[in-house]
């Protein structure tokens, strides 16, 4: 059995996830994947995963849909079309989303991931040294690498937004 | 209290991505679709926290730390790749951006 905070949050994020998909308004469809966000960090916190949630609402809630919000503002594609297939696309979809509901049924049906209770387990995420401790010693080379990456990602994004002078006015 | 199982989280974890998959075939809505698939890398965020929980290791808390910075970079180049689509060709409708195709 689940407890009340499972089930209230595991159902606001399915639902906005449901939301963000249905929405024919891009903001609205941020908006519900803000709220999605909220209730993944709900559940990290059920986990014990204290600075992980922190760090979603942040990166994720603060920064990600922000920027996605800046964007759809920016952009102004409202009131268009949004749904919509054509022969083939539309079987291979169906085909492909039939098959992962089975697979999502199978685990729920089936699925009996053995698993001890939570509360004879040490309690590893919750403790903000095992992290500094497991980034610094085991993950050291990963982190140098995650941050050069961002560099890489910065300068990129830097080049793809700047206006080229020889640029072909558009259409 | 009582607590959740891991098979309750698996199956949160599997129905967000089912989501997210669904999202992302339907909607023709570039930055939609971005979205969705922004779904589907939380979702397996959620089950690598969860299995992590369950098996007392750190390991899968560690891995959704570089997770979340890798996507924190990748939604600022995919956006930034919008932008500079939308410069070009006027749209981000996904059946309109056929270039490609002939």
């Amino acid at each position: 059995m689940a407890s009340i905070l499972f089930l209230l949050f595991s159902t606001l994020t399915v639902l906005c996830a449901v939301g963000v998909v249905v929405n024919k308004n891009a903001v609205n469809a941020a908006g519900c994947l803000l709220l999605c966000l909220v209730g993944v960090a709900g559940l990290f916190v059920q986990l014990d995963a204290y600075l992980l949630a922190f760090i979603l609402l942040l990166v994720y809630a603060g920064a990600v849909v922000a920027l996605f919000l800046f964007i759809i503002m920016l952009l102004d594609v409202q009131g268009r079309q949004s749904f919509g297939f054509s022969g083939i696309t539309t079987f291979a979809g169906l085909m492909a989303f039939a098959l992962l509901l089975t697979g999502l049924g199978s685990i729920a049906i089936k699925g009996h991931l053995d698993a001890p209770r939570l509360n004879r387990l040490a309690v590893e995420g919750a403790n903000l040294k095992s992290y500094a401790q497991q980034l610094f010693t085991t993950y050291l080379l990963p982190v140098q690498i995650i941050g050069f990456l961002l560099l890489i990602a910065m300068l990129g994004v830097i080049v793809l937004s700047k206006k080229h002078a020889t640029e072909e006015p558009a259409k | 209290m009582m607590t959740a199982s891991l098979n309750e989280y698996v199956i949160i974890s599997s129905l967000l991505f089912v989501i997210g998959f669904f999202g992302v075939l339907l909607r023709r809505n570039t930055l939609v679709v971005f979205m969705c698939l922004e779904l589907m890398l939380i979702a397996s965020t959620l089950a690598l926290v969860a299995f992590s929980r369950f098996n007392a290791t750190m390991d899968g808390n560690i891995f959704v730390f570089f997770i979340l910075t890798v996507a924190a970079a990748e939604v600022a180049v995919g956006l930034a790749i919008i932008v500079a689509l939308f410069r070009k060709r006027q749209t981000v409708q996904i059946d309109q951006l056929d270039s490609l195709k002939n």
